[in-house]
This record gives structure tokens, sequence and C-alpha cells, in this order.
């Protein structure tokens, strides 16, 4: 794809960095993307694993009928919590903020994004959003307790701290907002010569259009929530009927950002997966330009679809026949990629690493919460639906079994490249093994209760619900096994793990044409693209780099 | 960079006469809005609000933040948001008249 030479001595970006300041200084005030994006995984990776603390706890709440181990109140505030910190914390800043951050510049050629210490701060950002987060949890009021949803008329009503919970979601939108225009920016002006838009690699694409989304959406729920805020403090109305104002207005403001916040989760991820598939299938994308433009098309679909979350809510009928109509309408570029990727497999010579096999999990368990998605954007069968388990069960097929499952797999790609380590391959394929058990084990008995009627956020269940609630609770510690397998393996290796060389995989994009790990500036040379992203003809000359 | 962009400052200037036709139509428009807001047009008040404040928008982001003398590809992304922001408020609307 390139020309360029590696030198195999260069000091990489551990031992360089952007500043004079050693330590753990040399990382806070370091503008390198790269630093950056591993500082975004160390932050992500701790709340994600409080996200999957507090869900246990749910779950062991909820292994018999009646109060086992919290109160009612307790646990309303556990699942705001575990909603909170997953959304706002992890899946939202998630593979934009570490994998982004990281692999952007590399695979354009570039040495850096177009604004590092725009960069810098939007990390900070995100960080003094989610202090104040924590701090909301300790201060007079108690932890907020309404959903992760923050729904109007309880979020104004509850006397816990929602105010000083939703600012910290506001904060923390700047730190996407910024983040989202850095990368638009970087792409448009930053590509290596040679590399016009249809040479990108498609995970530049994906991460290009989750960039508009996340400019274009957030400021949204900016405002959103300075009117709850408002309205908490002032009273004025805005959602209040009774001051002439509407309480539907705020759900629609919510999803209007919400829900492309979805193709923000899960976008990035559907460009790992673009990756991943032909690097281990030995060939060139099936359907490069369609894929390509499908993340264009999801980006604009995904907002003209939001009111399907308020199918209930007591909207006009035309405004619910015409949201389910256009949510089918998602199916199609969604269809697009699911059919290339596998059409990438057909003939290819796999080589079913790590990597690829939780790809194959991510193919399998997005699938099926694709197909129940549809379930619910149908008008008819939403309204049985509606705040179920069903509901809970189709989020986390899509959320975690999506963007969770290749938030592994990008981990699992590309750790040789951010870290210079192996990992142990047995244990890999061991915890996508038991990950993938765990995860239909925890989550499919939702779906069977949803359907019966068991509602989402209960902290109490009829006797007929106890079998499958006892399951999903086994489910939850066999998931805590293969997550202490998964995490566990790649922090073993950072330390014991053997020497990764710069192309373990034999990809071929920008990034492997580097030093694992990559030099402060990402490539000795400079690049000169002349090949298209995913032509593997150009093996061989790689091997003579 | 290969995209043909360059970093050169545009140097174009808006004369002072300009700018002050510019500030006496905002404020033409301004005193429209308060006066509209006065008579019932019943559900038009609201788009005629929203037409009179499309204008005012359209002449500060052109004139005054300078879109109209920038490459095209600002003016295609300008577009893009507007198309975004119109498509969510059509849509709202499509629950709110039907109600």
């Amino acid at each position: 794809m390139a020309n360029g030479t590696i030198a195999e001595h260069a000091k990489s970006f551990y031992e360089e960095g952007t500043s004079k300041k050693t330590g753990l200084l040399g990382w806070f005030f370091s503008t390198d993307h790269k630093r950056i994006g591993i500082m975004y995984l160390a932050a992500l990776s701790t709340f994600f694993i409080i996200g999957v603390i507090l869900a246990l706890f749910m779950r062991l709440e909820l292994i018999a009928p009646g109060e086992t181990l919290m109160d009612a109140q307790t646990y309303n505030t556990i699942f705001t919590l575990h909603g909170v910190i997953m959304i706002f914390l992890f899946i939202v800043p998630g593979i934009p903020a570490i994998f982004g951050n990281f692999f952007l510049p590399l695979m354009l050629g570039a040495k850096d994004v177009s604004f590092p210490r725009l960069n810098l701060l939007s990390f900070w950002i995100y960080i003094v959003g989610a202090i104040l987060v924590v701090i909301s949890l300790f201060v007079p009021g108690g932890p907020i307790d309404t959903g992760w949803t923050f729904y109007i008329p309880y979020s104004v009503r509850t006397g816990t701290n929602v105010s000083l919970a939703i600012f910290a979601a506001f904060v923390l939108g700047f730190s996407s907002i910024l983040t989202g225009l850095n990368f638009i920016t970087t792409v448009h002006r930053l590509k290596a010569p040679g590399m016009g838009f249809f040479k990108m690699p498609l995970f530049v694409w994906s991460t290009y259009a989750t960039a508009w989304i996340q400019v274009l959406a957030t400021p949204v729920i900016g405002i959103t929530i300075l009117l709850v805020i408002m309205e908490r403090a002032f009273g004025i109305g805005i959602f209040d009927p009774s001051l002439g104002g509407d309480p539907i207005l705020y759900q629609h403001l919510f999803w209007i950002y919400s829900h492309p916040a979805v193709y923000i989760m899960i976008l990035p991820a559907m460009g790992i997966v673009s990756e991943i598939i032909p690097t281990f299938a030995r060939r060139t994308i099936f359907g490069y330009n369609a894929i390509a433009l499908s993340s264009l098309a999801i980006a604009f679909v995904g907002y003209l679809v939001w009111a399907h979350h308020m199918f209930t809510s007591g909207m006009s009928d035309t405004a619910r026949i015409v949201f389910s109509f256009l949510t089918f309408i998602v199916a199609l570029p969604s269809g697009v990629k699911v059919f290339n990727w596998v059409a990438t497999m057909y003939k290819g010579s796999i080589d079913p690493q790590p990597p690829f096999l939780w790809v194959m999990a991510f193919i399998v368990l997005f699938s099926i919460g694709g197909l129940t998605g549809l379930v619910l954007g149908s008008l008819a069968t939403d309204i049985h639906l509606h705040d179920t388990y069903f509901v809970v069960a189709h989020f986390h097929y899509v959320m975690f079994g999506g963007t969770g499952t290749i938030f592994f797999a990008g981990l699992y790609y590309w750790f040789p490249k951010m870290f210079g380590k192996l990992y142990h391959t047995k244990l890999a394929n061991i915890g996508v093994a038991l990950f993938f058990v765990a995860f239909n084990l925890l989550y499919f008995p939702k779906f069977i209760m949803g359907y019966q009627g068991m509602p989402r956020r209960y902290y109490d269940y009829l006797p007929e619900f106890a079998d499958l609630q006892l399951v999903s609770t086994i489910g939850s510690w066999l998931m805590a096994i293969a997550l202490i397998i998964v995490f566990g393996n790649l922090i073993r290796s950072l330390r014991t793990g053997r020497k990764a060389t710069s192309n373990p995989w034999g990809g071929v994009t920008l990034e492997w044409h580097t030093t694992s790990p990559p030099p402060l500036e990402n490539f000795e040379t400079d690049i000169v693209v002349t090949h298209d992203p995913y032509d593997f003809s150009q093996l061989e000359d790689m091997k003579n780099e | 960079m290969q995209d043909g962009h360059s970093n050169e400052e545009h140097s174009h200037v808006t004369s002072y006469g300009t700018l002050v036709i510019i500030w006496l139509a905002l404020l033409g428009l301004t005193s429209i809005t308060v006066t509209v807001a006065g008579i019932s047009l019943g559900m038009y008040t609201l788009f005629v609000a929203m037409f009179i404040a499309a204008v005012k928008s359209a002449l500060v982001i052109n004139i005054f933040m300078h879109i109209k003398f920038e490459d095209p590809i600002f003016k295609v992304f300008l577009l893009v948001s507007a198309l975004t922001l119109l498509v969510i408020f059509v849509l709202t609307f499509v629950d709110f008249s039907f109600r």
C-alpha cells in the first residue's frame, strides 16, 4: 500500500514523548494521539469494569424473587449508574476515543490528528465529566435513580442528584464533539499523498461517519440537559403541561441525540469488522464502495428513526407509522455490511485467530440484536414488548454483543501494534468461547421473559420468572469469568508476552507498515500510498521492507 | 492537504457599507418578528417566526461569519448541518401537527 521503510531500532512512542516531562506527567500532558488513545483505554476499561460489577450486583439481586441483597431504591440507583457509566463513560466514547485516536492517523499515514492539543483537551474534559458523575454519587440528595434516559417528569420530581449527574453528561458531550471535529478535519486534511477518499481503510470511513454524528447530534442532548436543569431549578415549564409545556418534547429531544448515538456506538465497531475480516481471510474486502457508503447511509438514516423509542408515549398515530416505516430502512445499509463481510470470507484463506473469532461472535450476536430490533421497530409488536426485558435483551445484544464484542476484537487485533507484545492465543480462544456461551446464557432468557411480560427495571418479579432469572444470573457469573480471562490474558502479556513483529497478522493497511509499537511520529519516512487499502499482493513487498 | 486546500488567509474584506446594511436588515427582521408575534396567525405563527430566523441566520453566517467567501467544502459542511436540522424539525412536526 505504501512506500516506506521500517527502522526496527527507532524509539517507540513509549520511549519518546511530545513533552519534556517524564513519568506519568509525560503521559498526562502528552499530545501524542497514541498516548491519548492508551489513556482513554485505561480510563474506559476502568469504567467498564465498574459497570460490570454494578451489573453483577443487579443480577445477584434478581437471583430470586423478593429482596435478596438490597432495597428497591438501591436497585434503582444501581441500574441507573450501570446505564450512565456504560453508555456515557464507556460505549459512546469507546471505540473512537481509544482506537480512533490511536489508529486514525496511522491508517491515514499522518503524524498525528489535526489538532493534537484539542485532542488532549477532549481527554481531560472526559475525565472532568467522569469526576462529576462520581461526585454526584456522594453529595446530599443521593445518587441519580431515573434510569440512563432521565425521562421527564420523574427526573424533574425526584429529589436525587439529577442536575449534577446530567450536567456530567453535558460535559462529556463536549469531549465527544471536539473529538468528532478533530477526526473530520484529520480525514479531510491529513491523508497521505496518494490516498483519496476511496483508498481510505474502512475503519477510517466509519470513524469519519461517526464523527459527523458526534458533531451534529451531541449539541441536541446538551441543550436538552440544560433545559431539564432549568426545569428543575426554576420550573420554567418547557416540559410541564400545566405551564404550557410538553413532556413528550423531552423524549423527542432526548432521542434525537440518543438514537444517532446508538450509531456513534456501533459504526466504529463495524469499521473494525471491515478491517479484521480481510486480514484473516487474506482477501480484499467484497464491495468496498458499498461498505464505505453504507456507513454514511447509516449515519444519515440514524437521524430519521428516533421516535421508534416512543411508540407508547402518546405521540400522534401518523408519527408512529412514519417512524416505524423509516426504522425498517436502517436494516438496508446494515444488511449491506453483513452480506459484504460474509461475501469477503467466501473462498478466502481463513486463519481463525482470536480477533477473527471475536468477529464471528459479533456477527451472530449482532444479527440477533439487529433482527430483534425489527420486532421492536414494528409498531404492533412494540406495543406488546415496549419496556419489557425484550428491549433489555435486544439492547445488550446490539451494544454489548455488537460494540462490546468488537471492542475486544479490536483490542485483540491491535494489541501487538499498540503494546509491541503478543498474547496467549489458546487462552484468548478460550476467552472468546466462554464469552459467547456466557453472553447467550445471560441475555437470551431475557428475550423469553420479555415476551412473557417481564417489565424492565423492576426490582421484584413473579415466581414464574424465577427459573429464567436464575439462568441469567448464572450467565452473569460465567461472563465475569470470561472477562477476567479476556482482560487477564492481555494484562499478563504486557509483562510476559513475546515481542510482536511489525505485522503479526499479515495486515496491509498502513498501521502494519510501521514498527510495533510505532515511533512518536508514526513512520520513519514519509508515506506515499500506492495500493488499494486491502490489496494483499503487497504482502510480499512488505516482508522485504 | 492533498485535497488541494491550503491554509492561506482568505483576505476578503467586506465594506463597512455592506456590514451596516446587513445590520439594519437584521434589526428590521427582528422588529418584524416582534410585530408578527403580536398578530394571531394560528398555526402559521411558528413557521413565520422560523422563516424570519432562518433569513437572519443566513445573513449572519454568510456575511459576518464569512462563509460566503470560503471554500466550497465549508459550504457543503454547513449545508449538511442545516439539512439535518431541517429533517429533525420536519419529523418532529409529524408528531406535533397530527396529535
